[in-house]
């Protein structure tokens, strides 16, 4: 699903975020990448998603090669991945269900339609019943749900987070990862990005080390096969 | 909390044409920015007042020009000559002065207005018709109102004046309708002073509605990015802000035409007055139609011109960080 080969992120300053990094992720996997902030946890989810292109190598996700999206096309591109931000990037001036509805009505689907995909989307994450509040009236990790929600309303067969549990406190981030984990029953593919090692421990997914933009030489620590 | 993916197995909803989503997204859009003009109608009405002001100016002027062009009409085109016999010379006399002036090559015609005539006219237009009655008799002589012939020149013109001046039986030439023509010509100049001063107009009109937006586009910059990162196109993220552009020109141009209309009310009791002084029904010709529709048209191309041009600059830049 997500091929890395030889991509290197320079900044203007010569300062590298990325340096040569290679990596795969399959079909239907769930991968958390870990490491400290600055080690190019953001800079990788930011190639996937094109709001950068690196410096160098390539970048190859769902058979298309990122470099060769055309500027134009790079909205098309987004459409398919389902993105979570750690600060949940909600328009605050419209209700949830509005919120949820945003990609479909960026690929021109129906009112009814997208009703339907919405309120299927919200039941997922467990907000049906707030579909007609306004954001900021729900808590921090209801806001996580609904940004979820939202990434995951046109069925992308890839979804990124970035810290998504990075605001949340140890239950919410539990019921967060546990919605990602449903999700990725389902077949869907997860690139997360985190910095929680004992949450990921308990899931016992695939981990990324990162390190000063390069894969960990050896992980931190052993993942327990028995949790 | 169980987690299908049973949204597709439910009872299947008929899907409208994209054509059909397509308008009814435009509609929406469209009373979506309506909605956020209505949220400040304060600094919205302020915009589309300055809209209609720079808008009705030259359509104002534009009014004055038409109605003195419709005025000095009657007056009209060619320059004659009205040449006034002496007191002296007889009706029959006169008429056969006129029929040997007609035969010159440089003139056209020769129109014979008799004393009592031009007493008659003058009785009518004037407005002195009661006075002009206690006059003994009648004070004006014979006229010959000499129209040149079409190609004239100046020279020639010059040359006619002097030898109808020459003549015995002429007692004065007077050349009517010279200052129409200079009436004219000034209206012309007034008429290209308004092409250019409109045009100066419509400028600042693109750049108050392409400020306003760019300020519109400084708030929502957020709503923007976020929009872009899940994927929206910079023609998506465009389309509210020149639907705004749209309504404020419509608004603007609709306020225009009524400041226009609301200007020639307040003409219409003094302009009356005047022609009834004059004893003449004089009446402001308003807009026609197709140009209260030209108004309304130009202030909604400028509105959609400013907020074409100002996203097609900003929503390039505004790229998710």
């Amino acid at each position: 699903m997500i091929q890395l080969e030889n991509a290197t992120k320079r900044f203007p300053g010569g300062q590298e975020a990325l340096s040569g990094l290679s990596l795969s992720v399959d079909r239907g996997e769930m991968v958390f990448v870990t490491g400290h902030s600055g080690a190019g946890k953001s800079t990788l989810l930011r190639l996937i998603a094109l709001i950068e292109r690196p410096t160098s190598g390539q970048v190859i996700v769902d058979g298309q090669n990122t470099s060769r999206v055309k500027r134009r096309k790079i909205p098309a591109y987004r459409r398919q991945i389902g993105m979570v931000f750690q600060d949940h990037k909600l328009l605050y001036d419209r209700p949830v269900a509005d919120n949820v509805a945003l990609p479909l009505i960026i690929a021109g689907v129906g009112h009814r339609e997208a009703s339907r995909k919405v309120r299927a989307a919200l039941d997922q994450v467990g907000l049906l019943h707030k579909e007609k509040q306004r954001p900021e009236t729900l808590s921090a990790g209801e806001q996580q749900r609904v940004g979820i929600a939202r990434a995951i309303v046109s069925r992308p067969k890839l979804l990124i987070a970035d810290e998504p549990t990075g605001n949340l406190d140890p239950d919410l981030s539990l019921e967060v990862m546990r919605i990602f984990r449903r999700f990725n029953e389902v077949g869907v593919t997860l690139l997360i990005a985190s910095h929680d090692i004992a949450l990921i421990d308990r899931l016992g997914c695939r981990r990324i080390a990162l390190e000063d933009g390069r894969l960990q030489k050896q992980p931190e620590e052993e993942v327990d096969p028995w949790l | 909390m169980a987690v299908t993916r049973n949204a597709d197995a439910v009872a299947p909803v008929r899907k409208s044409s994209p054509l059909a989503i397509w308008f009814a997204r435009h509609v929406s859009i469209s009373i979506g920015s309506l909605g956020r003009l209505s949220r400040h109608p304060f600094s919205s009405l302020m915009i589309i007042l300055v809209i209609a002001v720079t808008l009705a100016l030259p359509a104002a002027v534009n009014l004055v020009v038409k109605n003195a062009r419709s005025i000095s009409g009657s007056w009209d085109n060619a320059l004659d000559f009205s040449v006034f016999l002496k007191q002296a010379i007889p009706e029959d006399e006169a008429r056969a002065l006129g029929r040997l002036i007609e035969q010159r090559a440089d003139v056209d015609s020769v129109l014979f207005v008799s004393a009592s005539q031009a007493l008659a006219d003058f009785k009518e237009h004037s407005g002195f018709g009661a006075a002009l009655d206690q006059l003994p008799d009648n004070p004006l002589p014979h006229t010959l109102v000499v129209s040149p012939s079409a190609g004239h020149t100046s020279a020639s013109m010059i040359l006619l004046h002097e030898e109808l001046g020459n003549l015995p039986e002429t007692e004065y030439v007077q050349v009517d309708t010279e200052w129409v023509q200079r009436f004219h010509a000034i209206l012309d100049i007034v008429r290209q002073a308004i092409a250019i001063g409109a045009a100066l107009l419509g400028i600042a009109i693109v750049v108050i509605i392409g400020n306003t937006i760019r300020l519109d586009i400084e708030n929502r910059r957020n709503e923007i990015e976020v929009t872009k990162l899940i994927g929206a196109s910079n023609a998506f993220v465009r389309r509210p802000f020149l639907w705004t552009g749209f309504w404020y020109g419509l608004f603007g141009g609709l306020m225009a035409l009524a400041l226009v209309y609301y200007g020639l009310f307040l003409l219409q009791g003094p302009v009356a007055r005047l022609a009834g002084l004059y004893q003449s029904n004089i009446a402001i010709a308003s807009m026609s139609l197709k140009e209260a529709a030209a108004i309304v048209g130009i202030g909604v191309f400028l509105g959609l011109f400013g907020s074409w041009f100002t996203t097609a600059r900003h929503m390039r830049r505004i790229e998710p960080r």
